[in-house]
């Protein structure tokens, strides 16, 4: 087994499945020879061909569009959105077409793609880059959003996303890029969609959670270790669909729980979690859930940035009003 | 010393000097006499009498449809009349291995191209079985959000030349269409990869009610497949040969590894924007009406034929009578879809396993729907 970043993790998955499946397209802005702006793709043109992977014009509902015609013929396209603040140029292709696809032809024609895009705050990008908008794909009736925390988690991630026949949307908070390495497989390995994994075991609380903020969640659990909790860390890997299994068993076996999300409290999908949880649970539950989140503000100017991210204190300071309920 | 007589650029000439190119390619005039004899695509006998019989049928087909629309038996409707020399004309140079991506008026091009007609017809009431589009045939059903279909085509189109598939994306939206940013996207894309594409730009006059003057400065919507570097021309749209001879070349061209090609077809919709409430007195005035009424296609080419002594009011007849049996019988066949089921639209959803919210919610209404 290798040691790899979670770029290096994605990059491999990609590799694996453009070697696996001829019919799995890689293509965005940038891909090819410069390997992408973050070298998601690098060594990929070289390795396979321009035929497989190509750079595109500058233009996101354009790219949107393409992946949908491949798609009828009979291509797997793995499409990437140079940053996911540009979703509001291919939302059109990706709620209004995409995730249509197969409802709209009867069946005929389902969409296997998977659309790469780099997102989350707090590596001082410009405007639209950091922005959490997960939830607006996980609202869309027909998507499935993905969101990995580990390098592991994205490479087995990414290869179900791409051998999945609907369209997957695969989110890669850009913190997390290169902030730690994993042992990692070189061969292929999948993580089914829509499963969560339980990061910590804990019996007092529950921290249901996705993305960055598992980090912020596990050292906010090792704090509160120290003052004699015991706190168990839900990392959700899949927003859309929830993993209601696990998140239900994880809030039965602690009886408190808390959400957390980088997203805007009125963003994400800390609500959704909340609600299913007070649909399927409500009797187990020994005080109020909870949520951390950013606040209802645009996201903010770079050098703000930081102080308006959650961080591990927001959540021990939650985390303790649930706890002392 | 003499000096040396720099050229000098002028935007403004260079602006006129494109858009004067494109004047219209027309091969039949009003009067049904051939005008341009080293364009005409020779078709045979046969093939002239298909594309009237087609013609008429799509007229017949428009009038049935107004009527069934106002009687509450069909839904949404998008009328052609004015239009089926751009729309048929332009299939009729398709095989069957092409593909097509219509926008919403663009019905007439995927029923000819394989959609039973009574698949149409409950696409247009609203049931889904409408919609599962037959294995084997190469269509996308209509596409309502305007331009998308041409970013989509650009994609289709690189799918073929991918795989090597000797056929084209061909792919239709309006003089409206053209001012989107889908437009520019899908005409570009294709023409950077040059894939085999047609765009096809049905210049009806209005999209809606706004006229073509406001959509955009440019004389013409062909020009604007210049900015992507593509080939592009502007057709008499009323005229049946010259819509078929641009398209075939264009066909020729793509399949050839040439690229995309841009049409406009200068034609006129007779009927109001859809069946949904649109009043076209409120923007157009009759005697605007009247001048393209006089460029009719059918009249055209009926003319045409009927001079070559391959057609006549009889034949015309058949063809009419012929299309309201089928029309009749599909509208039948429409009628007697089963009630759809929210259990159905939930199968539909996605390819394989459906996730836990879907699956939940699918026993509660299998239940619910079994009762």
């Amino acid at each position: 087994m290798a040691q790899m970043t979670m770029i290096q993790a994605i990059t491999d998955a990609m590799r694996t499945e453009l070697k696996n499946d001829e019919n799995v397209l890689v293509f965005g802005e940038d891909v090819g020879v410069n390997g992408g702006v973050f070298r998601a793709t690098e060594g990929l043109q070289k390795e396979f061909g321009e035929d497989r992977v190509f750079d595109t014009p500058l233009a996101e509902s354009g790219i949107g569009g393409l992946a949908i015609g491949l798609t009828l013929t009979g291509f797997r396209p793995v499409m990437e959105i140079q940053f996911f603040g540009f979703l509001f140029e291919v939302i059109d292709s990706v709620s209004g077409q995409l995730a249509r696809q197969s409802f709209r032809t009867g069946g005929r024609f389902n969409a296997p793609v998977t659309i790469r895009s780099p997102f989350g705050g707090g590596v001082a990008t410009p405007e639209m880059h950091a922005d959490s908008l997960e939830g607006i794909v996980a609202s869309q009736p027909g998507l499935t959003v993905v969101i990995p925390s580990t390098p592991y988690d994205a490479k087995g991630l990414l290869i179900s996303a791409i051998k999945d026949e609907n369209p997957v949307i695969f989110l890669e908070h850009m913190k997390l890029y290169r902030s730690f390495r994993q042992e990692v497989p070189e061969e292929e390995y999948t993580i089914p969609l829509g499963k969560a994994d339980v990061k910590r075991e804990g019996k007092d609380l529950s921290i249901i959670t996705y993305g960055a903020m598992v980090h912020e969640s596990l050292k906010a659990a090792e704090a509160l270790e120290k003052e004699g909790y015991s706190v168990e860390v839900v990392d959700l890997r899949t927003i859309q669909p929830l993993d209601i299994e696990t998140i239900i068993a994880s809030v039965e076996k602690t009886n408190r729980a808390i959400v957390v999300q980088e997203a805007q409290k009125q963003a994400g999908i800390a609500a959704n979690v909340v609600s299913e949880i007070t649909e399927r649970a409500i009797l187990s539950l020994e005080a109020p859930v909870l949520r951390v989140a950013a606040p209802d503000t645009i996201y903010p100017f770079a050098q703000g940035e930081n102080t308006w991210l959650p961080d591990a204190n927001d959540i021990i300071e939650t985390a303790k009003k649930v706890l002392t309920f | 010393m003499a000096a040396k007589k720099e050229k000098q650029f002028n935007p403004v000439e260079t602006l006129h000097s494109i858009e004067e190119q494109f004047e219209m390619f027309q091969i039949l005039n009003e009067e049904g006499e051939i005008v341009n004899k080293d364009a005409d695509p020779n078709l045979s006998d046969e093939q002239l009498t298909e594309l009237m019989t087609r013609m008429v049928y799509t007229r017949i087909l428009d009038q049935r449809s107004i009527s069934l629309n106002r009687q509450g038996r069909l839904g949404f409707y998008a009328p052609t009349a004015g239009q089926e020399a751009s729309q048929l004309a332009s299939h009729f140079a398709l095989e069957k291995e092409d593909f097509i991506l219509p926008g919403y008026r663009d019905v007439p091009q995927i029923v000819f191209h394989g959609l039973p007609l009574h698949m149409a017809f409950l696409w247009s009431r609203g049931h889904y079985e409408g919609s599962i589009i037959p294995e084997g045939l190469n269509i996308f059903m209509p596409q309502i959000i305007i331009g998308a279909q041409y970013i989509q085509a650009a994609g289709v189109a690189l799918g073929f030349q991918k795989r090597g598939t000797k056929a084209v994306a061909m792919t239709y939206t309006g003089d409206g269409g053209t001012s989107q940013g889908d437009f520019y996207e899908g005409i570009n894309f294709a023409g950077a990869y040059r894939v085999p594409a047609i765009f096809v730009v049905q210049n009806n006059q209005y999209a809606i009610s706004t006229p073509r003057e406001l959509q955009t400065a440019a004389k013409t919507l062909a020009q604007k497949g210049i900015a992507a570097g593509i080939p592009s021309i502007l057709v008499d749209g009323m005229d049946a040969l010259a819509v078929y001879t641009a398209t075939r070349d264009a066909r020729e061209r793509a399949i050839n590894g040439e690229g995309p090609t841009l049409i406009e077809t200068m034609c006129y919709r007779y009927g109001p924007h859809t069946m949904a409430g649109d009043d076209p007195t409120r923007y157009r005035t009759s005697d605007t009406d009247n001048e393209w009424e006089k460029r009719d296609p059918l009249i055209r080419f009926r003319k045409y034929l009927e001079e070559k002594g391959i057609w006549s009011e009889e034949k015309e007849n058949e063809v009419i009578e012929r299309a309201k049996e089928e029309i009749k019988e599909a509208i039948k066949m429409a009628d007697a879809a089963p009630k759809q089921k929210v259990s159905d639209f939930i199968k539909i959803m996605y390819k394989g396993d459906l996730p836990y919210n879907l699956q939940e919610q699918l026993d509660t209404y299998t239940e619910k729907e079994s009762k």
